[in-house]
């Protein structure tokens, strides 16, 4: 009976290790260890022997089969490995072919660039406020300090509607509305952002185009407080290193007035032909509120002091995302606008 | 304002180059555009034609042998009156010319760059240079006279060969284009000028020349005058009997050349020349012409007057004229009138120096001619200077027209000429510039600006020391009328800053209470869920065509329209974003960008009861495909607009509350009937959606526009978690058919109604209609989804549910189960 074990296990062996694929495997496990398996029998017709040899033999067959099974565990592993592969390989792919489109819309430049300067100014503290385009002369005009027929009105070319209506031409007819509106004459911190129209045919001008407006009243403003503001939003919009340069001018609705100057943002100040070859580029008009400003829409001059600033968003804009036709941001072409989709870190 | 440099120099001793004059202008508030040489040339000199022989190879050139002092040229010149004797100006080999060239119409055309003159062969004859017309020197066009329009310039014969000829014809100046603010109208002379940059450099002003004589007559004996109108302040006039009308002298013509005005006789020229110096316009009339009156008065409406330019005018009660006592003789500072103007003949003059009301004068103006003289009495004039100014034109009509001054002065004056006073606190100066500039360094300032100071009641004589200063808090600025824009204590501070500088300034934030910003996060919101949704957003003009401002609107309200369009394509404000976006569509279409998906948030305006008003609007125009997610490529139809929609009416918080109402006599004429809806939230119409129509658009394209302020206005609650059910849903597919025009919102309103408190959710996945199903029927399939809190539902349960579905759709749409 030993031999006859030794004589399987030498068999089995060999057909085990023979194998070329799992089901021939398969096949030597049920001949030698499936229920009418060989090794199987010999349990079976241990029966007939004494009761001194059964444990010996008991446990001879047992050890061969132990090691069989373990040598089919393992040709197995060989095989399903083998078969993995072949999968992989066989479901390669060409990742080079295009990928599957998720398309994202974008916003308009010119609103990137807002909701850029609001959520600058809303982090100092600053209110966005917003008032009609289709205007009165009285808050357009009549309330910063600009009565009707004063010189200064033709630098403003406007679209009127009736005498009394028009387009606003500046974004500045929110100050005295946003003055009127604070019945207490409490301090003001606001930015008013949007669009204006100007009768202006100029090649490098249209006649509708965005302004970002701010004013801030207190007691005791200073220009000084008007240059570190300004510091702050030409640095975040423009360029870390910027500096500025505030020039006297005049808007009747400030007085001192200042336009203010950027140090070329292209050149570093050596001069180019972004700045004529001046180091400087206007970017803002500002000034201290004008007394009569003040006055005129209930603020007590000799208590309370405050600066306002503006500045013109489509020139930012340019500037910002280097597009060097105005026009570009009116004609909407839709290639022009699929480009301002990313975050612009 | 075009400012002479050379004229300045009479009036102020600088000596700094022209580019640094401007530079430095600028810096205290006076930009300039250009700033630069009159006549920009080198290389040129005097020479004398020696010889002059026509070219052989040519019938119009000639070969000219031209003496240049050091050395004889051999020069071409193609001009007509090139001739023997004839002395010229020549540019040598190597001179740079303006970037222009002159046509032999005398007409000049712009270059892209200057011209450089080189030796070389013309037609094989030598040429070492150029004869020049005073137009390739750079002269304008309005300054040349005849024979340099026509050929080269002719200079006289006495000038010297070998000089420089723009020297020699003082044309040796430089000029700076200033665009000057609208408060500074005391730079529109050359004294005013001279203050600001005696202030910049330090340099006193020189006093103007007055002097002259007088007869013995007075005009005040045969002549008055009567101001019969609020809007004259002041109104002299004198006499200047029997001048000689010539040629003005080089130097008048040069300077007013410089400053862009065109020499015509010596005493026209004096009129403009002393309204260059002084600022003040003057009015020059043929006093034989006049009777023995001079009116200022309101014209009457309807009056006529023909001014100088031969036009008839008919007048208004707004415009200002001058009266010979009978009829209106001139547009008071804007135009004279045709019958008393300065003629060749003219003998005896009478000069008018007055101040008008500038509002008016710009009302006048605007209608007639914007003029030198209208502009500057809009802006505001000094009195003092109309007493220097008349005074000053005697002196120069005595001196180069040869006239005799008639004694006295004609007047009216009720003019303010004392200096304004200002009361300014030194402290109020460094409060507002948030600087710390000394006293002294303040009271410098009002020194060079040639303002007076009072301290203590004391004119200053500009010498204390800082120590004198230490206890004075406050003093009292007195600023000449010239100065007509400084009127407040803000002003002077404007000043300080101006000529001190604010360089200095050290930017700082305000100090102010800390407290959150606001913004509007609802219009944020929405741009950047319509972003998420694949849409690119546009930025359009509001004015559109009278024709398409009302498209996609039937309302009740009236155009908005502008009173002075630019063009008739924007003469209107638009009611509707949408024919922006359709101009939009078609733009990018011309393109060859077929895949639109557009949105803008704007203003859109309306006319109701002679009261305007403008509402805030969301619309969007789709067409072509529209991308979004993993493998979802679609040609856009309604469904996808809708779902647009839906996807921003649900984000907004209105779920549930909106639906979309087919109601085709309500709807635009821009819309495609069939295929259009009113968006209604609460039961109220908030907006459009549809596919353009057809006669509009020819291929698909769909658009919706939403009235924001009015679905803003409806109440959301807040945002709140709801339950999940801890129990398994369960779902169930039913497909029934019914009639084609039974809507899918019917069926799934029966469904609901019918389905009880269990059902949670209904969504129709498939219409089908043809093979299997009757014609004019149609098969709609929905998934049902049932689910109860607090238990698993039983099978019985959800198909007696099912069954009650079914019972209603048949009862109530005759629907059958699809088997």
């Amino acid at each position: 009976m030993e031999e006859q074990i030794a004589k399987i296990k030498e068999v089995a062996l060999e057909e085990i290790k023979e194998a070329t694929n799992a089901k021939e495997l398969d096949d030597a496990r049920v001949k030698y260890l499936g229920k009418k398996g060989e090794l199987t029998s010999i349990l079976r017709g241990m029966g007939s022997l004494s009761p001194e040899e059964r444990p010996i033999i008991g446990s001879k067959v047992n050890e061969v089969r132990d090691e069989l099974e373990s040598l089919i565990k393992s040709r197995e592993n060989e095989f399903s490995k083998l078969e993995l592969e072949r999968k992989l390989k066989e479901e390669r792919i060409d990742i080079t072919l295009p990928a599957t489109k998720i398309k994202r819309g974008s916003k308009h430049p010119l609103n990137r660039i807002i909701e850029e300067v609001e959520d600058l100014f809303v982090s100092m503290g600053y209110d966005v406020v917003t008032g009609p385009e289709l205007e009165t002369d009285e808050y357009c005009f009549e309330r910063l300090n600009l009565p009707k027929g004063h010189p200064a009105r033709d630098m403003q070319d406007s679209f009127y509607i009736t005498s009394e209506y028009l387009l606003r031409t500046q974004t500045s007819a929110v100050q005295a509305r946003t003055m009127m509106a604070n019945e207490e004459k409490s301090p003001i911190r606001v930015i008013c952002p949007g669009k204006t129209y100007r009768r202006d045919d100029d090649a490098t001008h249209s006649h509708q185009f965005s302004q970002v407006e701010g004013l801030l009243i207190d007691k005791n403003i200073s220009l000084a407080d008007l240059k570190g503001t300004l510091e702050v939003f030409v640095r975040k919009m423009l360029g870390e290193n910027l500096e500025l340069r505030f020039r006297p001018s005049y808007f009747p609705f400030t007085e001192p007035s200042y336009e203010v100057d950027v140090s070329c943002f292209k050149c570093g100040g050596k001069g180019c032909n972004l700045c004529k070859q001046t180091g400087w580029i206007e970017v803002l008009g500002s000034g201290m509120v004008h007394p009569k400003v003040l006055k005129m829409n209930g603020y007590d001059p000799e208590k309370y002091t405050g600066f306002a600033f503006g500045t013109g968003l489509d020139r930012l804009a340019m500037f910002k995302y280097g597009i060097t036709d105005i026009r570009l941001l009116y004609q909407n072409d839709v290639r022009f606008l699929n480009q301002f989709d990313r975050l612009d870190r | 304002m075009k400012l002479s440099t050379n004229f300045l120099k009479d009036y102020v001793d600088i000596d700094v180059d022209v580019k640094t004059l401007a530079e430095d202008m600028t810096r205290v508030g006076n930009e300039y555009d250009e700033a630069g040489k009159l006549l920009n040339a080198t290389k040129l000199v005097i020479g004398e034609v020696k010889e002059c022989k026509q070219h052989p190879d040519s019938d119009h050139l000639h070969v000219c042998k031209v003496d240049i002092g050091t050395e004889v040229l051999n020069i071409v010149c193609g001009a007509a009156n090139v001739r023997e004797g004839l002395k010229v100006i020549v540019a040598l080999d190597g001179a740079v010319l303006p970037d222009v060239t002159v046509k032999s119409t005398g007409a000049i055309e712009k270059e892209d760059r200057e011209r450089v003159i080189k030796r070389g062969m013309i037609r094989g004859q030598e040429s070492n240079g150029m004869l020049c017309s005073m137009l390739e020197l750079g002269l304008e066009h309005k300054f040349a006279d005849e024979v340099d329009k026509a050929g080269i310039h002719e200079l006289p014969q006495d000038a010297p060969v070998g000089e420089d000829p723009i020297k020699y014809l003082g044309l040796d100046d430089a000029v700076i284009d200033f665009d000057l603010t609208a408060n500074r109208g005391d730079l529109l002379s050359i004294l005013g000028m001279a203050y600001e940059v005696g202030a910049i450099y330090d340099k006193k002003v020189k006093e103007i020349d007055l002097k002259h004589k007088e007869n013995s007559e007075n005009i005040n004996d045969n002549f008055r005058v009567e101001v019969n109108t609020e809007n004259c302040s002041i109104f002299l006039a004198r006499k200047v009997k029997n001048i000689k009308i010539h040629e003005s002298p080089a130097f008048i013509k040069n300077r007013l050349i410089a400053s862009g005005i065109r020499p015509i006789n010596n005493v026209v020229d004096i009129s403009n020349y002393v309204m260059l110096e002084t600022g003040q316009p003057l009015h020059f009339y043929d006093a034989d012409t006049l009777q023995d009156v001079i009116e200022v008065r309101m014209a009457k409406s309807g009056e006529k007057l023909t001014t100088l330019d031969g036009k008839e005018r008919t007048l208004s009660e707004e415009d200002i004229v001058i009266s010979d006592g009978k009829k209106a003789i001139g547009l008071a500072g804007v135009m004279g009138g045709y019958d008393t103007e300065i003629t060749d003949k003219t003998k005896n003059v009478l000069i008018e120096a007055a101040i008008f009301d500038g509002v008016k004068i710009r009302k006048t103006s605007k209608e007639i001619l914007r003029s030198e003289a209208s502009s500057r009495f809009e802006k505001g004039l000094d009195p003092n200077r109309t007493y220097m100014a008349i005074e000053r034109a005697c002196k120069l009509l005595e001196e180069y027209a040869e006239g005799e001054v008639v004694g006295g002065v004609c007047k009216f004056d009720k003019s303010d000429l004392s200096n304004r006073e200002i009361e300014i606190a030194f402290k109020n100066i460094n409060d507002v510039l948030g600087m710390e500039i000394s006293k002294k360094d303040v009271l410098d300032v009002f020194r060079r600006l040639a303002f007076e100071v009072i301290i203590n009641g004391k004119k200053s004589e500009f010498k204390e020391t800082e120590k004198d200063l230490e206890n004075i808090e406050k003093i009292i600025v007195s600023v000449p009328r010239r100065r007509g824009d400084i009127s407040i204590k803000e002003d002077l501070i404007e000043e300080v800053g101006r000529i001190y500088g604010v360089d200095n300034i050290v930017g700082k934030l305000p100090e102010m209470p800390m407290k959150a910003g606001s913004y509007d996060k609802v219009m944020r919101g929405i741009r950047n869920k319509m972003v998420d949704l694949g849409l690119n957003e546009t930025l359009s003009y509001i004015l559109v065509n009278d024709k398409e401002a009302k498209y996609f609107t039937k309302d009740d309200t009236e155009l908005v329209s502008l009173l002075d369009p630019m063009t008739e394509e924007r003469n209107t404000l638009r009611h509707s974003i949408l024919p922006s976006l359709l101009k939009i569509y078609e733009y990018n279409k011309a393109r060859n960008n077929k895949d639109v998906s557009i949105f803008e948030i704007g203003k859109a305006f309306y006319k109701k009861q002679e009261e305007y008003g403008e509402n805030n609007k969301i619309a969007a125009l789709m067409a072509g495909d529209y991308y979004l997610g993993v493998d979802n490529k679609k040609q856009v139809d309604f469904y996808v607009i809708k779902g647009i929609v839906e996807e921003l009416l649900d984000y907004l918080g209105y779920g549930n509350r909106y639906s979309f109402i087919v109601k085709e006599e309500v709807l635009p004429a821009e819309v495609h009937p069939g295929q259009s809806a009113l968006i209604s939230v609460n039961n109220d119409n908030v907006g459009l959606i549809g596919r353009v129509h057809p006669n509009l658009v020819k291929d698909e394209a769909y658009v919706f526009e939403i009235d924001l302020d009015k679905l803003l206005s409806k109440k959301v609650g807040k945002m709140k978690y709801k339950e999940i059910s801890k129990f398994p849903s369960i779902k169930k597919d039913l497909a029934v058919v019914v009639d084609r025009d039974v809507t899918s919102e019917e069926i799934a309103t029966l469904i609901k109604k019918a389905g009880g408190s269990s059902l949670s959710k209904i969504e129709a996945f498939d219409v089908y209609t043809g093979k299997g199903i009757e014609e004019n029927k149609k098969s709609i399939a929905y998934s049902l989804t049932f689910e109860k809190m607090d238990r698993t539902l039983t099978d019985e349960e959800i198909n007696a549910s099912l069954d009650k579905i079914i019972e209603m759709l048949s009862k109530k749409l005759n629907a059958e189960l699809r088997k």
